[in-house]
């Protein structure tokens, strides 16, 4: 009788795990709506298993086209479009978190069921596309032996790469395939434990400062606050002399910096925390105030106290900036590219794509597309909508998870880094796009 | 001497082994007490490994008393033996669920709830000892 009551209570564990009190709320845009803060012994996790993309291709919206532009790469991240048309994509993983409790190490083992089985690159790809016809013939290892790139940006004849423990900047002449030269180490960044390894990297539009956006070393404050001096940062760095300083904190993980081209304000794609429940918290893009400090881990979505942190900082709660767009909860927003001037297309003259990796702190899956966002004045002006998607089945398996987006503003194409299939999914106006096969210089 | 007069003892493998959850757990409480009272999160993590080792020595426990409980329910020692296994099946529960409130971060690692459960499986593997250490003969007396 006593095992019918252990039985009956291991049960109950286990149907604690399933339902997530998910309301379904409108979370997008800049006032979402939040829900009291749900704790739950057991944390949802439904990570959608891999599954194969067959003949299939992700699902773009009618008069536009999507190529496998590049395939077989080794955990593409983010890109950059360089002036000839190149396309440069980072290739890794990074982070070095000890498991400290049992709990680390039983997530880590769950969490690797929804990633590639490929190893990290460690290295950035060249990926040209010389005859317009929407796929990468050329396909070289642009610089190798790095340690978990993922930030790209270029300044002059410079490239800069960010590793998950240093930003490089390579020397670079138009048409190269290929640099050997070693890199020159702007500055050393932080990079102990690495919990949120990402670091993500944007130029002033002068080109006198670099922007490193530094994740947080844990989900909410769980290794201790002494583990997340420099963390949750995003560092102003000044690209000759490397010298740094905070320009915002408390924001737990930019993943993706980039400037509006029309007011040239910074903005970031920012990923919450989770553990709180379904629907916290909603993970953003803002643009970036100077000194700002956007609450991790005291407070989210403004002066939202988040009481696992302790002690409290009500000084710092106070003081929490609200974000400018939600996107939703958990949707881990990894990719963000500004669209004005000439446009995308007809719809899409004034935006941005923003690409998202998708949930495991949910049972509804989130996330797992990319979508658009119209903007006006440099403001966003809309709700976001579904651009790239299908990437979940139908039976809830993934097929690819997005991460970085580009603009290609020579070929006016959106590039989509891939690192489940391990693509760059490439996706034109289909009556803009140049007619692929009759170009002169691919005949034979 | 049969199974109906052997006293009610632990087998000497079975007492070690129940020294381990009366150990882990004790020392669990202690550890989340020292960090309710510093918020220095190492403290929850040395509790949440002392539950874990808890439950894995106190499961072991937990099998034991469930069959000295079968093969003593004829005898006179029916009431301590069902004595022994209540109190270690209430120490599995309460530490299984603190091993799952131990997952949760920061603060809600440990909280109130997670406190009084620690309590729970302390106080429980404590009576547990006392009462299987305290008498006479042991499991392998014939």
């Amino acid at each position: 009788m006593n095992l019918k009551a252990l039985a009956a209570a291991t049960a109950v564990l286990v149907l604690a795990a399933c339902g997530d009190g998910d309301q379904g709320l409108d979370q997008t845009g800049p006032n979402p709506e939040l829900p009291e803060i749900k704790e739950r012994l057991v944390p949802a996790m439904n990570i959608a298993t891999p599954a194969e993309w067959g003949d299939d291709l992700p699902t773009v919206p009618q008069g536009f086209t999507i190529t496998p532009f590049a395939t077989n790469l080794k955990i593409p991240r983010q890109m950059l479009v360089l002036p000839n048309g190149d396309v440069l994509v980072a290739e890794g993983t990074g982070g070095s978190a000890p498991a400290l409790r049992p709990k680390d190490v039983i997530a880590g083992i769950i969490k690797a069921e929804g990633k590639t089985s490929v190893e990290g690159g460690n290295r950035i790809t060249l990926l040209r596309d010389a005859n317009g016809d929407g796929v990468a013939e050329v396909q070289t290892v642009f610089i190798d032996g790095l340690n978990a790139p993922y930030g790209l940006a270029m300044v002059g004849s410079n490239i800069y790469v960010a590793n998950q423990d240093a930003l490089l900047e390579f020397d670079y002449q138009e048409g190269q395939t290929q640099i050997t030269t070693a890199g020159r180490v702007v500055t050393k960044l932080p990079s102990e434990i690495n919990h949120h390894w990402t670091k993500a990297l944007t130029a002033s539009p002068d080109g006198s400062m670099l922007y490193v956006g530094i994740g947080s070393n844990s989900n909410a404050s769980e290794r201790g606050m002494m583990a997340e001096q420099d963390r949750a940062v995003i560092w102003e760095i000044d690209r000759l002399t490397g010298a740094h300083r905070a320009y915002a904190e408390g924001i737990r993980n930019p993943t993706a910096l980039a400037f509006h081209p029309e007011t040239g304000a910074l903005w970031a794609a920012v990923n919450e925390r989770d553990e709180i429940g379904p629907e916290l918290v909603p993970d953003y893009i803002t643009s970036v105030r100077d000194g700002g400090f956007y609450g991790w881990p005291y407070a989210y979505w403004g002066s939202n106290v988040d009481p696992r942190v302790r002690p409290q900082r009500p000084d710092l709660v106070s003081r929490t900036i609200v974000p400018d767009y939600a996107l939703g909860s958990h949707v881990a927003t990894l990719g963000l590219a500004f669209v004005a001037g000439n446009g995308f297309s007809p719809q899409h003259a004034n935006g941005a794509f923003v690409g998202m990796h998708g949930s495991w702190n949910r049972q509804n899956l989130a996330g797992y597309k990319v979508v658009w966002i119209p903007f006006s004045g440099g403001r966003p002006t809309g709700k976001p909508q579904d651009f790239v998607s299908g990437f979940l089945t139908d039976d809830g398996n993934a097929r690819g998870r997005p991460v970085g987006v580009a603009i290609d503003p020579i070929n006016n194409a959106l590039l989509v880094a891939d690192d489940l299939s391990n693509a760059v999914w490439r996706i034109a106006p289909a009556t803009r796009a140049p007619a692929p096969a009759s170009t002169p210089a691919t005949s034979g | 001497m049969p199974e109906s007069q052997r006293p009610f003892g632990l087998h000497p493998v079975h007492a070690i082994i129940l020294a381990f959850p009366i150990a882990l757990f004790a020392g669990a409480l202690v550890s989340d007490i020292t960090y309710l009272n510093t918020a220095e999160i190492q403290w929850s993590n040395f509790a949440a490994w002392l539950i874990t080792f808890g439950m894995i020595f106190g499961s072991v426990a937990l099998l034991w008393a469930i069959i000295t409980f079968v093969r003593r329910r004829q005898t006179p020692y029916r009431g301590r033996a069902l004595t022994y296994l209540v109190l270690l099946a209430v120490m599995w529960v309460a530490g299984l669920v603190n091993a799952f409130q131990h997952s949760g971060d920061a603060w809600s690692s440990v909280g109130t709830f997670g406190l009084v459960l620690s309590i729970i499986s302390a106080a429980c593997a404590l009576a547990a000892g006392w009462l299987a250490y305290s008498v006479p003969g042991t499991e392998v007396t014939r």
